[in-house]
């Protein structure tokens, strides 16, 4: 397995004086696409949060590419080469796609602006004709991509991704999954939490099963589809795949 | 007609150009620090009284004396930050709203000790107002004040639009958390946000002086209409702020002209009209009319 | 100075400082119970004055007035019109958000100060109205009346102590604190939350006319420029928060702390050079500004902090 750009050992993280995850271990590989699933609850996005220090750290180490980043401003991290996409209002409403695509290269300015904006534009090629419009304006799943898109613009070599897929149409959905496969074939490592957790683990390399805020199972994608344990109490039963 | 255009139109603009200046400030303070900035007008006061000595010290006219009266209060609305809100920033925002009461109190009495307590005029004397087609009257100064205002609005527009600082400050009076997501730096944000919002209370100050005198009450005296300007243009919507001041301006002066020889609102009650507009504007459509974001 | 001296200067200060403390117990009602933030506790002060003032001064120039009445039904006149229009305002304005209150409460204390100064028929405009009684003055002369006066003062302080501590512990008292705290919770349990909200108001409102009766009653005169309509607002804000909202014995200890620093603060301008003398007023509004941040940014909960179990204050909004 190539190197871990992200690696994280018995973190303990939560919100105020209570801790939500425990003793968590995680690793992300250099193109890796990583998803986290498990109820809710587990402590998924906390996990994803606390990456990005929006929340409280307890204990434990987490490390970007062999260098820790524990007590790292969130607006440090961008520069670094990690950039984020949370769940919910991860798009500037009043500016248009195209300044919410701009607003992405303030922290950490790309080589070449123009190449990264012009990937992204066929990446998503929906934003396209939508450049000058209001970004509160688009449907969720164009909202979803122009922030994604966003996220993309610092050329960031980690993206975390909180639940991109809530509250999208099937068709979106598919879609959404066909662009963090395309990301990650762009050099870019992916950490993904998700409750569409089958399609999800399906083009996952690792699977994190969160249970109760600690690391329930970890395998491989392919694998934890095929457990049966997993399948029957977190990827609502059936049979695999 | 005419009356109507000379009297009450023209002072009308020259009043709701001096509550823009302001009132872009406080939107911006209000959209990017998230507290609404009591001490705004008193920094307006500053700025007409660091313009009065200049004129007094320089022999420079009024009008000269503003770049000076705008870095001069620029600077002082970075340092109230750094010593009275930064302190406050991570709590509720009521206890800056609390902290900026104090600060509107201090700049004042500051400003009294300084400059002493009695009016004071840049330029004494009357000036002959201009008269256009025979009929139309406009005093030079109001000409001034109106063509000045109008070109920082253009300049704002532009700054907002196309610079990565404007830009910058748009995306954080959206949404301050994504803000800090996407990795702007938001101190320096709010830097910005007092250096413009203090220089254009500064210039909104100086006007002041120009259109009547200058007082240590001059500001605070000014916040109502300025409040009620920034919230009918929308919080966090500086132009729609510029805008909101123009209307409440207009509206108090030409509310006042008598219908018929009847005067349906006596002047003494005009500045209850900007309260009126405001109240009515907080209870029915707190998103301003440009639908600003509702806090 | 001699002692009899000293002691009537305490006493004058006890008395401002008691007026002060209904003021400050007043806006514990408002904002350490109800946390409705109310910039323009100097309308509701004016119309205790005025009221009063009106109702019962002995003579009057060329406005209404030199109704003779007695003290006690002057300052239910007072508490009557003041809760009358605390609760128009608390039916329009109590459910916005602080900042916004905090506006529209200043709007209407400017208001109240424009009908003041421009309906000379009510208010005798910015010359004011004189002749205003002190009660037992009958009974009374010099300087035992002062000691009486001092006494009605504190009375009017223990009641009002009394009332707020009784509201505080009551289920109102509970469910008002519920619905500061997290007003959607307050909701769902099917409180009414804005009915609540109105009758704080309403309460502080006739607190703090009854403080500005008492003070008209005690300069004896009042007008427009007697008292400085933002130190009066300010200066109970310090109070409440130096002695910690929520807590009403905290609002009185406040009322004192501050009103002796603030009295303090003339002695010290004393001392400055002669040329300075006629501008120590505006130093000591900078000391007492500065005061405020001091508090704000090191002593937030106050002297006596509010003792309920606390949550998160305030959301921020």
């Amino acid at each position: 397995m190539p190197d871990p750009i992200l690696s994280i050992q018995n973190l303990t993280a939560g919100y105020g004086a209570t801790p939500i995850i425990h003793c968590v271990d995680l690793c992300v590989h250099l193109k890796g696409i990583v998803v986290i699933v498990g109820p809710n609850g587990a402590g998924k996005s906390t996990l994803l949060k606390s990456v990005f220090a929006l929340n409280k750290y307890f204990s434990g180490s987490v490390e970007f590419m062999g260098q820790s980043i524990v007590g790292v401003k969130t607006a440090d991290l961008v520069p670094m080469g990690i950039s984020a996409v949370p769940q919910t209002s991860n798009v500037f409403a009043n500016l248009t796609v195209r300044e919410n695509l701009q607003v992405g290269t303030y922290a950490a300015p790309p080589k070449n602006p123009a190449a990264t904006l012009d990937m992204i534009l066929t990446l998503f090629p929906d934003l396209r004709e939508k450049l000058n419009q209001p970004a509160g304006q688009l449907s969720g799943g164009q909202r979803q991509m122009v922030a994604i898109g966003r996220a993309m613009m610092s050329d960031p070599k980690l993206l975390l991704l909180d639940e991109p897929t809530a509250g999208l149409s099937p068709a979106y959905l598919e879609r959404i999954f066909d662009l963090i496969q395309q990301i990650r074939e762009a050099g870019i490592s992916v950490l993904l939490v998700e409750q569409n957790a089958k399609q999800a683990l399906r083009i996952a390399d690792m699977g994190y099963v969160l249970v109760n805020g600690k690391n329930g199972y970890t395998d491989t994608g392919k694998n934890l589809l095929a457990n049966d344990e997993v399948r029957h109490a977190f990827l609502g039963g059936g049979l695999p795949a | 007609m005419i009356d109507f255009i000379n009297y009450y139109l023209i002072p009308g603009i020259t009043l709701g150009s001096i509550y823009a200046l302001g009132a872009v400030g406080i939107s911006m303070i209000f959209g990017i620090l998230r507290f609404a900035h009591f001490a705004h007008g008193d920094l307006m006061t500053t700025g007409a009284y660091i313009a009065l000595t200049a004129v007094w010290t320089l022999g420079v006219p009024a009008l000269a004396a503003i770049p000076i009266a705008v870095v001069g209060t620029a600077l002082v609305a970075v340092l109230l930050d750094k010593a009275f809100y930064k302190p406050l920033r991570d709590l509720p925002s009521i206890y800056t709203v609390i902290a900026s009461f104090g600060v509107a109190l201090i700049l004042r009495s500051a400003i009294q000790l300084l400059w002493g307590t009695d009016s004071q005029v840049y330029v004494v004397g009357f000036q002959k107002p201009l008269v256009f087609f025979d009929s139309f009257r406009i005093a030079l100064r109001h000409m001034q004040i109106i063509a000045f205002t109008v070109v920082i609005a253009i300049t704002l527009h532009f700054f907002l639009s196309y610079s990565k600082t404007g830009k910058s400050m748009r995306a954080v009076a959206d949404d301050p958390e994504l803000a800090r997501i996407a990795g702007l730096d938001t101190e320096k944000i709010i830097r910005w946000t007092w250096l413009i919002g203090g220089g254009l209370a500064a210039i909104g100050g100086v006007f002041v002086g120009l259109d009547t005198d200058i007082h240590t009450n001059l500001g605070w005296n000014l916040l109502l209409p300025m409040f009620a300007a920034a919230l009918l243009g929308g919080i966090g919507r500086p132009l729609g702020a510029m805008l909101g001041g123009l209307i409440i301006g207009v509206a108090e002066e030409i509310c006042t002209f008598p219908i018929m020889e009847i005067e349906i609102i006596s002047p003494s009650y005009k500045s209850a009209i900007a309260f009126i507009i405001m109240l009515a504007l907080l209870l029915f459509r707190p998103q301003g009319l440009l639908k600003g974001r509702v806090l | 100075m001699e002692l009899t001296g000293l002691f009537f200067y305490f006493v004058s200060f006890l008395t401002m400082a008691g007026i002060y403390a209904v003021i400050c117990l007043a806006l514990n009602i408002q904002w350490g119970f109800g946390g409705l933030f109310n910039a323009g506790i100097a309308g509701f002060y004016a119309i205790g004055a005025y009221s009063a003032a009106i109702i019962t001064s002995t003579a009057a120039s060329n406005n209404v007035g030199g109704l003779q009445q007695p003290i006690f039904v002057g300052m239910a006149v007072a508490a009557v019109i003041a809760g009358l229009v605390g609760w128009g305002i608390a039916r329009l304005c109590v459910s916005l958000k602080s900042d916004y209150l905090a506006m529209a409460t200043i709007g209407i204390a400017e208001i109240i100060r424009l009908v003041i100064v421009n309906e000379e028929w009510l208010t005798n405009g910015s010359l004011g109205v004189s002749n205003i009684p002190r009660p037992f003055e009958g009974v009374f002369k010099g300087q035992t009346a002062e000691i009486v006066f001092v006494l009605f003062v504190w009375i009017i302080v223990l009641l009002t102590y009394f009332i707020s501590q009784r509201l505080h512990k009551s289920p109102w008292g509970r469910v008002l604190r519920a619905i500061r705290d997290n007003e959607d919770a307050a909701e769902s349990i099917g409180k009414d939350t804005h009915s609540f909200r109105t009758q704080t108001f309403v309460i502080g409102a006739i607190f703090m006319a009854l403080a500005g009766a008492l003070s008209a009653h005690y300069f004896k005169y009042f007008s427009p420029d007697a008292t400085e309509p933002i130190l009066i607002t300010f200066l109970a804000w310090v109070m409440l928060i130096a002695g910690g909202s929520g807590n009403n014995k905290g609002a009185i200890a406040g009322a004192l702390v501050v009103w002796a620093i603030w009295s303090m603060t003339e002695i010290l301008t004393g001392f400055l050079p002669s040329e300075w003398a006629t501008r120590s007023s505006y130093m000591r509004m900078l000391l007492i500004g500065l005061f405020l941040q001091f508090v704000l940014q090191r002593y937030r909960s106050g002297l006596l902090p509010e003792r309920a179990p606390k949550l998160d204050k305030l959301r921020r909004s």
